[in-house]
């Protein structure tokens, strides 16, 4: 089974990452308002987590304990059944 | 009566790390005995503190000390500060403390997308702490900061918590790197760890333009030899 996690920075957490890719885009003339800039972490899941259930329960520990820091980033969590 | 022995003082070193050495030698010049601690012991030596030194533990993937989190020696590091050990962060040592949940908040990119290095004014706002009993009242320090993630971050809650604790031991005269309430020194609630962004190793010694940073890691190594005698 795969899964795809999205990390991405909480509304009102400054990201100045996002903030250089906004006015990059301004200056190669695209019309953009605001840019926010996250990380993407594609995962295969072994055998033991076969169960979609059981997957999406691990998949929120593994975001929790590692994946994102709770305090300043939030997650999505897309399973490919 | 015999000298007193030094305190010994444990210096961690994950891949990564490149201040280890500074940090090592600078205890050592305050007095201490340094001994460096590979990140893959799952157990400290007797000692009366423990540093975690700068540097770029694990390439710094994922975010910032997110995976020197999990080297065996933080199981240990754990259970020495869940002992009242007393802990020191400096940089790296810092976010990785952070992420480990043995300091409250995180650390994010600078707001200037710059990495900044450079001599930077500090407040010391509290001298009754294990991290600045050299310090007088309100004393200004000058001591370097080299990092590209050195933005502190708590959120309103956690900052009204931390200012009412008055676990805010330094901060920015001016801000570098955009950190909520200039905050560049945090502890524990219980005040025996303590995170800072600054160098204080790469200030012991004025021909390197300053030796302010021997406030801080001289008060460390007199609250490790103070552990010594309490515990004799």
């Amino acid at each position: 089974m795969k899964a795809t996690i999205l990390v991405r920075p909480k509304p009102g957490i400054l990201d100045p990452q996002g903030e250089a890719v906004q006015s990059s885009l301004r200056q190669l003339g695209f019309d953009v308002d605001n840019a926010r800039v996250g990380r993407l972490i594609d995962l295969e899941l072994g055998n033991g987590a076969a169960d979609p259930e059981h997957a999406r329960a691990e998949l929120g520990r593994m975001c929790e304990q590692l994946l994102a820091n709770p305090l300043i980033e939030s997650f999505e969590i897309a399973l490919d059944e | 009566m015999s000298e007193e022995p030094p305190p010994k003082i444990a210096v961690l070193v994950f891949p990564g790390s490149n201040d280890d050495r500074d940090a090592a030698l600078a205890l050592d010049r305050l007095g201490a005995e340094p001994t460096l601690v590979w990140h893959a012991e799952r157990e400290l030596p007797a000692v009366k503190a423990v540093v975690l030194p700068g540097g770029f533990s694990y390439g710094d993937y994922l975010r910032c000390g997110a995976i020197a989190r999990f080297a065996p020696v933080m199981g240990a590091v754990r259970r020495f500060a869940d002992a009242d050990g007393l802990v020191l962060g400096i940089c790296n040592g810092f976010q990785v403390l952070c992420e480990a949940g043995l300091l409250p908040g995180a650390l994010r990119p600078n707001a200037s997308l710059s990495f900044v290095c450079r001599d930077v004014g500090l407040r010391v706002e509290r001298t009754d702490t294990p991290f600045t009993s050299r310090a007088e009242a309100g004393q200004r320090l000058t001591v370097p900061v080299k990092h590209g993630e050195g933005c502190y971050f708590a959120d309103a809650e956690l900052l009204a918590e931390l200012e009412r604790n008055g676990q805010v031991i330094l901060r920015y005269e001016e801000n570098p790197n955009g950190s909520v309430a200039a905050i560049a020194g945090v502890t524990n609630d219980t005040g025996t760890v303590f995170g800072l962004m600054p160098h204080p190793e790469h200030a012991v010694d004025p021909l390197l333009g300053s030796a302010d940073g021997a406030v801080i890691l001289g008060s460390l190594v007199d609250a490790a030899r103070e552990r010594i005698l309490t515990a004799a």
